[in-house]
């Protein structure tokens, strides 16, 4: 792809000489917009982060950064990025306006310019206000956003985010999702992980999903939706009736139904489209149980997410296999 | 914000960059040293009591081991002692704050930026000797007001200080590869006190070795606290404080020999060690 910003080919790296982190993944990330690694804890994806910022070398494999080899000009490579890791790296003993022109500096600006691109960023990410405050005095969200701050003094052309929002609450969530869509307007690539299927589906341009250190898939929300086959089947039930719904759609061999703990909805994945939900009606009718409700609709990101890797991302929650909710 | 980012990360590598880079990492470290007051209490507070503790508790009892050249002061043979083991306390917040930068994930955002690879380590050392500089001044004034007084000249007292602050800057890479292999600041704090506070009472910081069982005055003798302080002693105050064999240019050339020696094994190291650390 011409326009790839980052090419990464059969990357391999083990911990221990034991576990795979990455088995062989390649991954090409085109320039501009939110590229999003989508995965469940352990899936590879902060290792994947860490060898494409540097961190860490591959065993096995390349990566190029705007074209920059990761292991032949590491230095290269990280004057092209910036990078906000999982715990927001900042300094409690330091002023947010402090924080921001330490690591102008240490990308390399002289002093004047480096004051004046922490003014400017500091401003957009509206932290002005408390910019000469301690940081140790800030709200977690306000952490995440001087972090992403000090990460952006350097104007990098790819800008990596690993979990940017976990353990945030929602409105700071929002915020921060606000402030990442605007950067990448701007023509910075943004390459984030997440756990979170909402954020991957809110955010990027593009997905790769990862699972057990390898890409499982590609492409974007749309696309990856589309690969489950088209359709699911959802019922509701009454509490009472959950169970008696189980048995049935087990017997009948739908077995892949997943129950949502929220309100106790019923999914299935309905390969026969709808077929499918007349099997399933079928088989509640016989079982003596008459949904509150029932529908064919296309699958969510979630609902993709199990159908390509075969378990849920450990973040979503959301919903959870029948086996296991019994 | 310009519309379309460009790198302007004014990549340049050589001298003037790597000694600029040190110079923020040792801004910050000193930063945190100056805003955060539990830090600098501490590093207050215990040379202080040290000298009390040490001079009007136990300094009646040891003070008819001592050596003429004290003149029957404990305070006079205690000081430099206390400068030698100051210097490799000094160096232990080196430790905790390394582990703290990996924890915190500092250690990752500075790795992933285009400055030196040595800036780290050595703005934080350089921010510790800043620090031990602090304290022997401390602890000199302190002992100058209760009764310290150097036997030799200033030039003297000067040259024991420099190789004090050496002693600890060199103990200072150590601390700084041992917190980047524990890694857990708790377990580095720990660690580096077990290691640290033997060192100093097994030296002759406190009292002569002489006076320590044969087994233990083997190695009490030689090791690198009670060298450095030997050296303290004779460059402060004069060749009659040494124990019998011993020259102040011996000890002086043995005490930087150590601290040659440690720095040779540690600053490679922790700059190995750092270049492949990641939280």
């Amino acid at each position: 792809m011409d326009d790839a910003i980052i090419q990464a080919e059969d990357l391999v790296k083990a911990y221990g000489g034991k576990v795979r982190a990455l088995d062989g993944l390649s991954l090409t990330v085109p320039q501009g917009g939110i590229f999003a690694l989508l995965g469940p804890n352990g899936a590879g994806k902060t290792t994947l982060i860490r060898i494409l910022a540097t961190l860490l070398p591959p065993d096995a494999g390349t990566a190029r950064i705007a074209g920059i080899d990761v292991r032949q000009d590491p230095a290269g490579v990280r004057a092209q990025i910036g990078l906000a890791g999982q715990a927001a790296a900042v300094d409690g003993w330091l002023t947010g306006r402090e924080n921001v022109e330490m690591v102008g500096r240490l990308y390399g600006l002289p002093p004047g310019l480096s004051r004046r691109r922490a003014r400017e960023v500091l401003e957009r990410i509206h932290l002005t206000d408390v910019a000469d405050r301690q940081v140790k005095t800030y709200s977690g969200g306000m952490r995440r956003r001087l972090d992403l701050a000090a990460s952006l003094v350097g104007r990098p052309r790819v800008l990596f985010l690993d979990e940017p929002t976990a353990g945030l609450d929602p409105a700071s969530r929002h915020d921060l999702w606000a402030l990442i869509r605007d950067l990448a307007e701007d023509g910075c690539t943004v390459v984030l992980t997440t756990q979170y299927l909402e954020e991957a589906d809110q955010l990027a341009s593009r997905i790769a999903v990862i699972d057990h250190g390898r890409l499982a898939s590609e492409g974007t929300a749309a696309q990856l939706k589309d690969r489950v086959g088209g359709a699911v089947v959802e019922l509701r039930v009454a509490a009472a009736d959950r169970a008696r719904t189980f048995r049935a759609l087990r017997e009948a061999d739908l077995r892949d139904a997943a129950v949502d703990e929220h309100d106790g909805r019923v999914v299935l994945p309905a390969p026969a489209g709808p077929k499918t939900l007349q099997v399933a009606l079928r088989r509640l009718e016989d079982a003596g149980v008459t949904p509150v409700d029932a529908a064919l609709r296309k699958p969510t990101l979630d609902e993709a997410f199990l159908a390509l890797t075969g378990h849920h991302t450990a973040a979503s929650d959301r919903a959870r296999p029948v086996e296991a909710a019994r | 914000m310009s519309a379309t980012p460009t790198t302007t990360g004014h990549r340049s590598s050589g001298m003037g960059r790597t000694v600029g880079d040190i110079a923020v990492i040792a801004r910050r470290d000193l930063l945190r040293t100056l805003r955060l007051p539990d830090v600098l209490v501490t590093s207050s507070v215990m040379p202080v009591i040290f000298i009390l503790m040490f001079t009007y508790v136990f300094g009646g009892a040891i003070q008819t081991a001592l050596p003429p050249a004290a003149h029957g002061r404990y305070v006079n043979w205690l000081i430099p002692g206390l400068l030698a083991q100051f210097a490799l306390f000094g160096s232990l917040g080196a430790a905790f704050r390394m582990s703290e930068d990996l924890a915190s994930g500092a250690i990752d955002r500075f790795r992933s930026l285009p400055m030196a690879r040595l800036a780290l380590p050595a703005g934080r050392t350089l921010a510790d000797g800043a620090g031990m500089l602090r304290t022997m001044a401390l602890l000199l004034a302190v002992g100058l007001t209760i009764g310290f007084r150097p036997q030799t000249s200033i030039p003297a007292v000067l040259a024991g200080v420099a190789i004090a602050l050496g002693f600890g800057y060199a103990w200072s890479w150590a601390m700084a590869a041992l917190g980047l292999v524990v890694r857990t600041p708790e377990a580095v704090q720990t660690a580096s006190f077990m290691g640290a506070f033997p060192l100093a009472f097994t030296s002759s910081v406190f009292v002569p070795t002489q006076t320590m069982p044969g087994w233990l005055q083997a190695f009490a003798a030689h090791q690198p606290v009670t060298v450095t302080t030997n050296a303290l002693r004779g460059l402060l105050l004069g060749q009659g404080a040494l124990p019998q064999g011993q020259t102040v240019t011996g000890q002086v050339v043995l005490a930087l020999a150590w601290t040659g020696a440690i720095t040779a094994v540690f600053t490679p190291l922790a700059v190995h060690l750092y270049r492949r650390a990641v939280s």
